[in-house]
């Protein structure tokens, strides 16, 4: 059999993610990309309950479960620490949290950490919603999507506002390297991990990993409605080192499929109407063109 | 308070936290919660690993270079059937006796 990532596992079989959980294989490749030695901190969200009831763990790295708000914070004490200890070398400190922790509750203590730039590495899997509670809208909910507090009915539909861009919010910070995944993309992921191991200072990963009990889909499509996700361009896999911008997953003009492919996949957006599709189509391609003009203006041969 | 009832709180000087001995994940069978069943058929597969690099659960390996399932734990989320590009795996109905 053929393997093109790295046949280590740092994950056992036997965790509680629902079948076809995204967050399952983003965890899976990133730790096949760090390595064993890494520590991590993860707060309340689905990966909390993941790893399975104490005393039993399917993690074979140390893991540290943390208040919701905290992440940044805990993982800038944890690699004070072991510096202060003389045991970080080689050693990788990593916050592991959800769209939510991420990009609503836990953004102070993220944005305090690698301001402060210590030499820690922020990995949100984003399922675009706090699936954990029972699927309410985050920040980073995308505009078009159902969830149990934007419901769609007769006097209300859908979520309004569009997804909040954490990742250029990083990329402000001015930290060593900012980047976005998919759980479609294995090597990429792994590729990507590898890097910021190597990065002295603070690194920041948002890893796309779909969700099929909060968007309504079936389990075996997980990795084609991830592919998808970037095929459509509605989530671009692009990287940016010391503020350049660099495409890694290129959708060529004639490759490049309709917003519709992607929503027709899910049952969250299937109330969705023809006017509002268009309005999402055009923001789409507008972001997308942007990304390609800062890869233009920003990119490593300028 | 009988010295039975006691409970030992061991501290390090270098503040490590008292040791607990951990278990593996490997405990929990979560086959069960299968209800479609992955089935390769051998004469079809091209051993390109897709199957085994998409499993969410860790649960296909490797034996003469052949993925194999391990239905101890697969869940039956049919992601291994969906990513097969020679369509070499079927999902078929769990028998739930
Ligand atoms: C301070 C605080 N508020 C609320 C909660 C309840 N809570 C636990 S998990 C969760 C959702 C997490 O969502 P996200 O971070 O997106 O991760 P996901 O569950 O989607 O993987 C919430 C609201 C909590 N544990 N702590
Ligand atoms: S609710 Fe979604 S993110 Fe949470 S374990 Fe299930 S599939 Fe994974
Ligand atoms: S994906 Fe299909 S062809 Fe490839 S190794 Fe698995 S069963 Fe064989
Ligand atoms: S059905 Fe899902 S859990 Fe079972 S072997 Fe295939 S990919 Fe893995
Ligand atoms: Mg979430």
């Amino acid at each position: 059999m053929k393997h093109t990532i790295p046949q280590e596992e740092y994950m056992e079989r036997g965790h509680m993610a629902c079948l076809g959980c995204g967050g399952a294989h983003a965890m899976r490749y990133l730790l096949k990309g760090l390595g064993e030695k890494t520590i991590i901190a993860l707060p309340a969200c689905c990966w909390a309950v993941i790893p399975g009831v104490y005393p039993y763990s399917c993690m074979d790295i140390p893991l540290q479960y943390v208040a919701f708000e905290v992440t940044g914070a805990a993982i800038s004490g944890i690699e004070a620490a072991l510096k202060a200890k003389g045991k970080k070398d080689g050693t990788t400190v990593v916050g592991w949290a959800g769209d939510g922790g991420t990009a609503d509750i836990g953004i102070q203590a993220l944005s305090g950490a690698v301001e402060r730039g210590h030499d820690v590495k922020y990995v949100c899997y984003d399922n675009e919603a706090y699936m954990n509670t029972g699927i309410q809208r985050s920040s980073a909910t995308p505009r078009g999507a159902w969830t149990t507090t934007t419901p769609v009915g007769s006097t209300k539909a859908w979520k309004q506002t569009p997804k909040k861009n954490i990742v250029e919010i990083m990329v402000a910070h001015e930290i060593p390297y900012t980047c976005t995944a998919s759980v479609a993309y294995p090597e990429d992921i792994i590729r990507k991990a590898v890097k910021m191991k190597e990065i002295e200072g603070p690194c920041y990963m948002q890893i796309l990993a779909p969700c099929p009990t909060g968007w309504k889909y079936p389990p075996e499509k997980t990795i084609e409605i991830a592919r998808l996700a970037t095929e459509t361009c509605i989530f671009p896999i692009y990287e940016v080192t010391d503020g350049k911008y660099k495409i890694n997953k290129r959708i060529r003009d004639d490759k490049k499929k309709n917003i519709i492919d992607y929503f027709r996949t899910q049952g969250r957006f299937r109330k969705l109407d023809e006017t509002t599709i268009q309005q999402i189509q055009s923001s789409v391609d507008a972001e997308w063109e942007l990304l390609k003009k800062k890869e233009k203006c920003f990119g490593e041969e300028i | 308070m009988s010295d039975e009832h006691e409970i030992k709180i061991t501290c390090y000087d270098d503040l490590q936290p008292a040791p607990v001995t951990m278990g593996k994940s490997l405990v929990f069978k979560t086959g069960s919660w299968r209800t479609m069943k992955p089935k390769i058929d051998l004469e079809k597969c091209k051993k390109c690993g897709f199957c085994w690099k998409f499993c969410p659960d860790m649960s296909i390996y490797e034996v003469d270079e052949y993925p194999v399932i391990d239905y101890d734990y697969c869940k039956g989320c049919g992601i291994c059937a969906n990513e097969c590009p020679f369509d070499a795996i079927t999902m078929l109905e769990e028998d739930l006796e």
